[in-house]
């Protein structure tokens, strides 16, 4: 054996490694999910006889339909809102920047560090006053907020690869901002769109603080759904964990789907 | 009919001039050729002229009309870039039926003005493929062809040939030529490179700094340079400058004595100047000649044998001189050579830098490149 191939055999073992001990919980809450309550605190066993009794005292319980149609519906919604927003922006400041333009960039990312339960009492008032609470609108206009600082700087580094002149040749050919943008800047950067769309969709998905604090029941998504069964009654181990697969995988499949576009648009300016 | 005046163009960033008051005059049908160091100014022109880059103060006029405020694609200009920038998702045939397509002209007519265009430029079987299966010179060609297809005024070319290879380039600047005889359009071409503008002109305007040194014909800058700046410019190798002494100025012309104490009289305009002073002779590579009587005495240093032609590079005193001479010359490194030139091949520069006007205009200098042809080209369809 060379050295070169076993450096890449030890490569391969360590990312596997990393790989099982991330995926580790979450194949444990898949197996938990088809236990009964009572091997689910039993000592850990990978033998059991499976069981779907859990997921049908899930279903049962709660209306899942419901709370998946609200995530689906927050999560798309709010990231074509953010995408509709974040071209233009992104656009202006990669071909038209300002003196400014950095430093915008710069404070757009710097509210990303406010922690949210700093802003949670005004929001929560504003919501209150205005009617948002518990609705699907509230969540979307918080879900695009919370993400455009990162989807704008995502855009933008994309839209930066892109060479000046075959906008500026479209200019000569006569193609208005929205033309240029149409026909040439959205083709040309479309896995980058789209990553960043995926990237926002899986942000939104997974978004705990603010549906918890925003929603009671009419516009709860998935992420409430789980905390629904951390309920009470104290902890139902089996019950949880089918609730808790049920709530990833409609991501989990959309992500393996889209794994392809994520990792072409995360490579985009590496490659060209 | 496309003619183009710039009327003391100026162009600002921040607060950097970076076009300091251009004038210019294109005529119609015109090739020419902004040339210059880099940072010059020259693609910012060229940018200026197409709308791409504001104009911060002058006016820009086309066939009388002053566009200043025009859109770029409402001008009638259609430009090449140097990068080709051609669109890379789409085919050849929609990259060169973009404008059209844009203008929302019919399918059938924008594939019909597309096929005429890849004809002159022999694009046809390409037509269906994506830019990035195609060759350099290919898409040189496609982006040349996308600019014809909008029928344009004028054409305006940003180095188009810098990112072609030595023997591509070649053929390119004679398909270039072609093309504009063909197409008997106006054409405006930036490049840092004088063997294109050399070649390619019919004027040649020669920028520094954002401020035009000189414009005329090709003859007319190598024979008549105007200043030290364009006679270093143009001609390859460079023109040798010697610093020389007047002895006396006459209605014939200047006589100077050289650092080897030669003297000889040179026909320029320089009634008036009084003898002492300094004054810095230019002489071409190419005028210099070996001789007994000789006027320069050097050594050589280095020689540069190209077959056809020699280089010798001379030390002279103080002065390194370069000497371009026949292909079979023997010499060889440290051998000593003298040299001499004909007064009328020199050129005095004063201490500004300016030249003192010639007493005789070269018999070329007027020329264009169109007239080096005979009168009638051939047409596409007798090829």
């Amino acid at each position: 054996m060379t050295m070169l191939a076993s450096k890449r055999l030890w490569l391969a073992v360590l990312a596997w490694g990393i790989t099982l001990v991330m995926f580790f919980p979450i194949f444990w809450m898949f197996l938990t999910g088809f236990k009964t309550e009572a091997a689910a605190v039993a000592t850990p066993s990978l033998f059991f006889s499976p069981t779907l009794e859990s997921y049908m005292a899930v279903l049962e319980r709660t209306d899942y339909l419901k709370f998946a149609i609200n995530s689906v519906i927050m999560a798309f919604g709010s990231t074509a809102l953010a995408l509709l927003i974040a071209v233009p922006c992104a656009y202006s400041m990669a071909f038209l920047p300002t003196p400014r333009t950095k430093g915008t960039l710069l404070w757009m990312l710097s509210t990303k560090m406010l922690p949210p339960v700093g802003v949670l009492m005004p929001i929560y008032l504003i919501f209150r006053d205005t009617g948002l609470l518990d609705s699907q609108l509230g969540l979307v206009i918080v879900y695009t907020l919370m993400n455009l600082p990162i989807v704008v700087w995502m855009l933008y580094t994309f839209f930066k690869d892109l060479p000046k002149d075959i906008l500026e040749a479209g200019r000569m050919d006569g193609a208005g901002t929205s033309q240029e943008i149409i026909y040439l800047l959205l083709p040309l950067t479309l896995p980058g769109i789209a990553s960043t769309g995926l990237l926002a969709i899986i942000l939104s998905w997974n978004e705990a603080f603010w549906s918890l604090n925003l929603t009671s029941y009419d516009a709860a998504p998935l992420t409430a759904f789980i905390a629904s069964f951390s309920s009470p009654e104290g902890l139902f181990w089996a019950k949880l964990s089918a609730a808790s697969t049920m709530a990833i995988a409609p991501i989990l499949v959309f992500g393996w789907l889209s794994q392809k576009q994520l990792v072409r648009g995360l490579t985009f300016g590496a490659v060209k | 009919m496309a003619t183009l005046q710039l009327k003391q163009v100026v162009k600002e960033f921040g607060d950097a001039r970076v076009i300091k008051g251009v004038d210019l005059e294109v005529h119609d049908r015109e090739f020419v050729v902004f040339v210059g160091p880099s940072g010059c100014g020259k693609s910012t022109l060229l940018r200026m002229i197409a709308g791409l880059e504001s104009t911060s103060s002058g006016d820009i006029v086309i066939d009388g009309e002053r566009i200043n405020e025009v859109a770029p694609a409402d001008r009638g200009l259609a430009m090449v870039f140097q990068s080709y920038a051609l669109y890379p998702h789409m085919t050849v045939e929609d990259n060169m039926g973009f404008s059209l397509r844009l203008a929302g002209v019919a399918k059938a007519q924008r594939r019909e003005k597309v096929l005429a265009a890849a004809r002159i430029l022999q694009l046809e079987p390409l037509l269906d493929r994506k830019p990035k299966a195609l060759s350099g010179g290919q898409r040189q060609r496609v982006a040349i062809g996308r600019a014809i297809v909008r029928n344009p005024s004028i054409f305006l070319f940003d180095e188009p040939l810098s990112n072609l290879d030595a023997a591509l380039r070649v053929k390119m600047r004679i398909e270039l030529a072609r093309l504009h005889d063909e197409l008997d359009a106006t054409m405006i071409y930036v490049t840092h490179d004088q063997i294109e503008a050399m070649t390619m002109a019919d004027k040649i305007v020669v920028l520094q700094n954002g401020l035009v040194e000189q414009v005329g014909s090709p003859m007319e800058l190598y024979h008549h340079p105007r200043n030290l700046f364009v006679a270093g410019f143009i001609g390859s190798p460079k023109m040798n400058f010697l610093e020389v002494r007047v002895i006396g100025a006459g209605p014939d012309g200047v006589t100077i004595e050289l650092p080897s104490g030669a003297t000889c009289e040179v026909p320029v305009a320089g009634e008036g100047l009084a003898a002492g002073s300094t004054l810095t002779l230019g002489i071409r590579p190419e005028h210099l000649y070996e001789s007994e009587q000789a006027v320069v005495e050097g050594e050589i240093v280095v020689i540069e044998r190209l077959g056809g032609e020699t280089c010798l590079y001379l030390q002279a005193g103080d002065d390194s001189m370069t000497v371009v001479t026949d292909g079979d010359v023997a010499h060889r490194v440290h051998d000593k050579v003298s040299l001499a030139f004909e007064p009328r091949r020199a050129h005095l520069f004063d201490a500004e830098g300016d030249a003192l006007p010639s007493l005789h205009r070269h018999p070329l200098a007027a020329m264009k490149r169109g007239e080096n042809r005979a009168s009638s080209s051939p047409t596409p369809d007798d090829q």
